[in-house]
C-alpha cells in the first residue's frame, strides 16, 4: 500500500478493498511512528485528516469520487488551511490558524483529497536544506545524515519516506526539484500562472509557482489535473481552457529532439551526477530521441539575477508580518515602531533577514536602476536565450542539482554555497517555464541524482510524457529507502 | 561596491528589524559575499534591453466594482495579538 501509485490506490478505494478512513489511518500511524526521526512534518491532526476521510468514503459510496478522492495528500505549510496551523517554517507564524483555504486547498478538498498533514519547510520557502525551518531540518531518507534538500524538503521526505502517497511543493528557485532530485522522487514546477498563488504565503510573487510532488510521472500528471485552474482571486492567474494532462503519457518518443545546454555540462557537475545524466541521456537515445547542443549564454548569470530579484520581492512581501493582526508580537516594546522592530527581529530567523535586507537595499533611492533594473533586463536576456534555444530542441535536459545530497550542517554556515546549489533551477523561474526532476540513479554515498527537464510554456503534458517514458523503461523511481 | 557596518543597520532601520553591533557585522560579512556574486551582473551590457518584470506578458484584469467579500471581522481578529471592541490594539502613536 505504501509503494502504490495513486492509480492503484483509487482502484482500490473505488473497489471497496480499502477504506479512505483505512488507508489514512495508515498513514497517520506510519507518520506518528518515523516522524519524531525525519521531521518531515510540522502539524499533524489526527481528527481533522479523519474526519476528511470519512466524508471521502461518502463521496466514494455515493458514486462522486474522482481519482484523487480519499487519498491522503501531504500539504506544503506554506499553503493556508482553514483552521490547520500554518507557519511557513516561521516562527512569526508559530500561532497562526489560518482563517480561510488557499486556492489549492480548495481544489484538492473539492476533489476529496484528504490533507495528511503540514510538512516542514524553510522559513519562508528560503532555503536549500530545510535548514532555516525554526522546526528544526529534516533528514533525508536516503541517508539521515544528509538534507533533503529545500525548500519543499518536508514534502520531499514525507514521499520518499512513504509517509504521504503524494505531496504539495512550491518552487520560487528550485524548492520543488531540488529536494525532489536529493530525496530520489518526482516533482514539477508548472508554469507560472497556472496554479493559483491564492493562500500561498507568497515569497517573490512573480516567480513562486505551486505543484505537486510524488513517485512518479504518472502520478503527477493525476496531481496536476486537480491543481491547476484558474483563480479570480490571484491576479497572475491565466485563463486557459483546462487540460488533461495524463493525456499524452503513452505517446513515443521517436523523433524527440533533447537540447543540452553546454552551459549546464560545464565545470561544477560532480562527476557521479554527469554519470548518471549521460546514462539517462542514453536511455532516451534508445527509446528514439536524439540530443543536440544549445547554449544558453546568459543561463551563468541566473543566481545574480535572482538573488536581486527574489530577495526585492520578499522584502516587500514580508513587510505585512509587523506583529499587528495576526502572528508573533514581541513582548515588550517602548512604542510602536520598537513593536515592529522587536516582533520582526524576534520572529524571523538569520536567512530571512537576510534576504530582507538585501531586498530593502537593492529597491533603496540610487540602488534601484543598478541592481533592481539591471537585474530585470538580464531576466529578459535569460528568456530570450531559452525562446532561441527552443528553435533547436522540443525539451532541455540537465542535471537538477551539481551534487547529490550534501551533509547536515556542511553549508548552512555559508549562504553563497547553499545558493549555488540552485544554479540549474532558478533560470525556469525566471522565464516562468514548466520544469520538473525525475530520479534517474544514485551518487556518492548512495544518494539520489535527477534529471532536469525544461520544457517551453505550457508543455507540461509533453513532459510528463517524457518522464513518464523513461520511468516505463527502467525503476529508478520506484527504489524506495524504507 | 563596499558596504559598511553602518550601511547595514541603515538597511535594518528602514526594514524594520532590530540588529544589534554584533548581529550587523556578521550580516555585514555575509551580504558582502552576496552582493560580490551579485556584481557579476555588471558584466553584461543590458542598455538596448528592456526590463522583463513577469513571467507572461498579460495585461492586469479587472472586475466589476462591487462587494464580493462577507464581514469576517470576528474570525480574522480571533487570531491577532491584542483586539479590543472589534479593534486591532497598538502602542499609542498621538499623545
Amino acid at each position: 500500500m505504501f509503494n502504490a501509485s495513486l492509480k492503484q490506490l483509487s482502484l482500490q478505494l473505488a473497489g471497496k478493498e480499502i477504506s479512505s478512513t483505512e488507508l489514512t489511518t495508515e498513514f497517520l500511524q506510519r507518520i506518528k511512528q518515523t516522524n519524531p526521526e525525519y521531521n518531515a512534518f510540522i502539524t499533524v491532526n489526527e481528527a481533522m485528516s479523519l474526519a476528511q476521510a470519512q466524508a471521502a468514503d461518502q463521496m466514494i459510496a455515493s458514486g462522486q469520487a474522482g481519482p484523487l478522492t480519499g487519498i491522503p495528500i501531504a500539504q506544503k505549510d506554506i499553503f493556508c488551511a482553514k483552521g490547520w496551523l500554518t507557519t511557513c517554517g516561521s516562527k512569526m507564524l508559530s500561532n497562526f490558524v489560518s482563517p480561510y483555504d488557499a486556492g489549492v486547498i480548495e481544489r484538492f478538498n473539492q476533489a476529496g483529497a484528504v490533507n495528511i498533514g503540514k510538512t516542514n519547510m524553510d522559513e519562508f520557502a528560503m532555503g536549500s536544506s530545510n535548514e532555516t525551518s525554526y522546526y528544526g531540518p529534516v533528514k533525508n531518507p536516503w541517508d539521515h545524515a544528509a538534507v533533503p534538500g529545500g525548500s519543499s524538503g518536508g514534502a520531499a521526505c514525507a514521499v520518499a519516506a512513504r509517509l504521504a502517497p503524494a505531496a504539495t511543493g512550491t518552487d520560487t528557485g528550485g524548492s520543488i526539484r531540488q529536494p525532489a532530485a536529493l530525496c530520489g522522487i518526482s516533482g514539477i514546477k508548472p508554469t507560472y500562472g497556472l496554479v493559483s498563488r491564492y493562500g500561498m504565503i507568497a515569497f517573490a510573487s512573480s516567480l513562486d509557482q505551486g505543484g505537486p510532488m510524488a513517485k512518479s510521472a504518472e502520478d503527477l500528471a493525476l496531481l496536476l489535473n486537480v491543481m491547476v485552474g484558474f483563480d479570480a482571486r490571484d491576479s497572475t492567474s491565466l485563463q486557459r481552457d483546462a487540460e488533461d494532462y495524463a493525456r499524452d503519457l503513452q505517446k513515443p518518443l521517436s523523433g524527440l529532439r533533447i537540447g543540452l545546454p553546454k552551459e549546464y555540462f560545464a565545470a561544477g557537475m560532480n562527476r557521479d551526477v554527469a554519470k548518471a545524466v549521460d546514462n539517462a541521456l542514453n536511455e532516451y537515445r534508445k527509446l528514439g530521441a536524439q540530443t543536440v547542443e544549445i547554449s544558453l549564454p546568459n543561463a551563468p548569470l541566473a543566481i545574480p539575477v535572482y538573488y536581486v530579484l527574489a530577495p526585492a520581492e520578499a522584502s516587500s512581501n514580508l513587510s505585512r508580518f509587523d506583529g499587528v493582526r495576526y502572528g508573533y508580537r514581541a513582548g515588550s516594546y517602548s512604542d510602536l515602531a520598537d513593536m515592529y522592530r522587536k516582533s520582526r527581529a524576534q520572529g524571523f530567523g538569520a536567512e530571512v533577514k537576510r534576504r530582507i535586507l538585501i531586498g530593502t537595499y537593492v529597491l533603496s533611492h540610487g540602488y534601484y536602476d543598478a541592481y533592481y533594473i539591471k537585474a530585470q533586463k538580464l531576466r529578459r536576456l535569460i528568456a530570450q536565450d531559452f525562446a532561441e534555444a527552443y528553435q533547436q530542441c522540443d525539451i532541455i535536459m540537465g542535471p537538477t542539482t551539481p551534487t547529490v545530497a550534501f551533509n547536515l550542517g556542511e553549508k548552512s554556515g555559508d549562504p553563497i554555497q547553499m545558493y549555488l546549489s540552485d544554479i540549474y533551477t532558478s533560470a525556469a523561474n525566471l522565464t516562468g517555464m514548466p520544469a520538473m526532476s525525475i530520479p534517474i540513479g544514485f551518487g556518492d554515498k548512495n544518494r539520489p541524482i535527477g534529471l532536469h527537464i525544461i520544457g517551453n510554456y505550457f508543455s507540461e503534458a509533453h513532459m510528463l510524457n517524457v518522464a513518464h517514458q523513461y520511468q516505463l523503461a527502467t525503476d529508478w523511481h520506484t527504489r524506495s529507502p524504507v | 561596491m563596499t558596504l559598511s557596518v553602518s550601511d547595514v543597520k541603515r538597511i535594518a532601520d528602514l526594514a524594520y528589524i532590530e540588529i544589534d553591533e554584533n548581529e550587523a557585522k556578521e550580516t555585514l560579512t555575509h551580504l558582502s559575499g552576496i552582493f560580490n556574486l551579485i556584481e557579476t551582473m555588471q558584466a553584461v551590457d543590458t542598455s538596448a534591453v528592456e526590463p522583463m518584470s513577469h513571467a507572461q506578458s498579460v495585461v492586469q484584469r479587472l472586475r466589476e466594482d462591487e462587494v464580493t467579500e462577507t464581514d469576517q471581522r470576528e474570525l480574522y481578529q480571533s487570531i491577532a495579538p491584542q483586539v479590543e471592541a472589534g479593534l486591532y490594539l497598538v502602542p499609542q502613536v498621538i499623545e
